[in-house]
C-alpha cells in the first residue's frame, strides 16, 4: 500500500456509511411512525400534492444530512474500524427497509 | 403517437432518469469489481479512477432527480382524489383501490416504491464519497472496495423494486 493511500483516515468513510444508515432508518421509522399516529402524518405533510410521503423523506434527507456532518466532524481526522462501521450500516439500512415494507408497517396501523 | 404533459413527465421519470439509472448501474459494478492492483497498471487505477468518479457522482445525481420528479411531479397525479363521479381511470390511486383485483397494486406496490426508492440516491451518494475520497486506496484495500460494492447494490436494488413496481402501476392504472 502507497504511503499516501495508507495515510487517508478511514472516520470519514465510516460517517458517510453510518449517516447513510441512519438516514434510510429514519425514512423507515417515519413511514411507520405515520401508520401509527394520525398526528405524525399529519405533521408529515409538508407538501400537500404529494402528501405525508414529502415529509417522510425531507425528514430522512435531513436526518442523513445532518449526522453525516456530525460524524464527519467528530471522526475527520480519525481511523474508525471500518468493518465495524458497514455492519452497523447493513442494520440501519435494513431495518429501514423492513420499516418501509408494506405488510410490516401496515401492522402498526391505527384501526 | 403524442403524449400528454402528464405521459412526458411519467416517462421522464421512469423511463430516461430510473432506467438510466438502473442501466448505468452494471458499467459502474464492473468498474468497482475490477478496480484492483493487481489487475491494472498505475495508468489504469488513475484512469479508472476518473471514470468512477464521473460514473458513481452522475448517478448519485440521476438517482435524486429521479424521487424528486416521482415525489413531488408524477406522485401528485397518481394520488389526487377523485370527485363524485369522476371517471376514475384520470385518478390512478382511486382506480386501483375500487377493484379488488387490482387494489394490492397500491396498497403494497405504491406504497413499498414511494418509500424504498429513496433509499437509492442516500446509498449513491455514499458510494460516489467513497470513490471520489479513497480513489486509488480501493484499487488496494479489498474490504473497502467490497463495502462500496454491497452499498452499491443496495443503492441498485432500491432503485430496482421501485422500477418494476412502477413499470407494473402504470401498466394497470397509467397516468393519463
Amino acid at each position: 500500500m502507497s504511503a499516501q493511500t495508507k495515510s487517508i483516515p478511514t472516520g470519514p468513510g465510516a460517517a458517510a456509511m453510518i449517516a447513510a444508515g441512519i438516514g434510510t432508518l429514519t425514512i423507515g421509522i417515519m413511514t411507520t411512525g405515520a401508520e401509527f399516529s394520525a398526528g405524525l402524518k399529519q405533521a408529515l405533510n409538508f407538501y400537500t400534492p404529494s402528501g405525508p410521503l414529502s415529509g417522510k423523506t425531507s425528514v430522512g434527507i435531513i436526518v442523513w444530512l445532518l449526522s453525516w456532518l456530525l460524524l464527519g466532524a467528530i471522526w475527520k481526522n480519525k481511523k474508525y474500524d471500518l468493518r465495524k462501521a458497514f455492519t452497523i450500516t447493513l442494520v440501519l439500512v435494513g431495518l429501514g427497509f423492513l420499516l418501509t415494507f408494506p405488510p410490516i408497517f401496515a401492522l402498526f396501523a391505527q384501526e | 403517437m403524442s403524449l400528454t404533459t402528464r405521459e412526458l413527465w411519467a416517462a421522464i421519470h421512469g423511463m430516461i432518469l430510473g432506467g438510466g439509472f438502473l442501466i448505468a448501474f452494471s458499467g459502474g459494478l464492473a468498474g468497482l469489481y475490477s478496480l484492483r492492483h493487481s489487475w491494472l497498471s498505475a495508468a489504469g487505477i488513475k484512469e479508472r479512477i476518473g471514470r468512477m468518479k464521473w460514473e458513481t457522482g452522475l448517478m448519485a445525481l440521476v438517482s435524486f432527480l429521479t424521487v424528486f420528479s416521482g415525489t413531488y411531479i408524477v406522485y401528485p397525479w397518481y394520488r389526487a382524489a377523485a370527485p363524485e363521479g369522476a371517471d376514475l381511470a384520470q385518478y390512478p390511486r382511486n382506480f386501483l383501490l375500487a377493484n379488488p383485483n387490482l387494489a394490492a397494486w397500491h396498497t403494497f406496490g405504491m406504497e413499498w416504491k414511494e418509500h424504498v426508492a429513496w433509499f437509492s440516491p442516500i446509498l449513491a451518494v455514499a458510494v460516489a464519497y467513497l470513490v471520489f475520497k479513497y480513489g486509488p486506496t480501493l484499487a488496494e484495500n479489498q474490504q473497502l472496495r467490497r463495502m462500496a460494492i454491497v452499498l452499491f447494490i443496495l443503492a441498485f436494488a432500491a432503485a430496482g423494486i421501485a422500477g418494476i413496481l412502477g413499470a407494473f402501476i402504470t401498466k394497470a392504472a397509467p397516468i393519463l
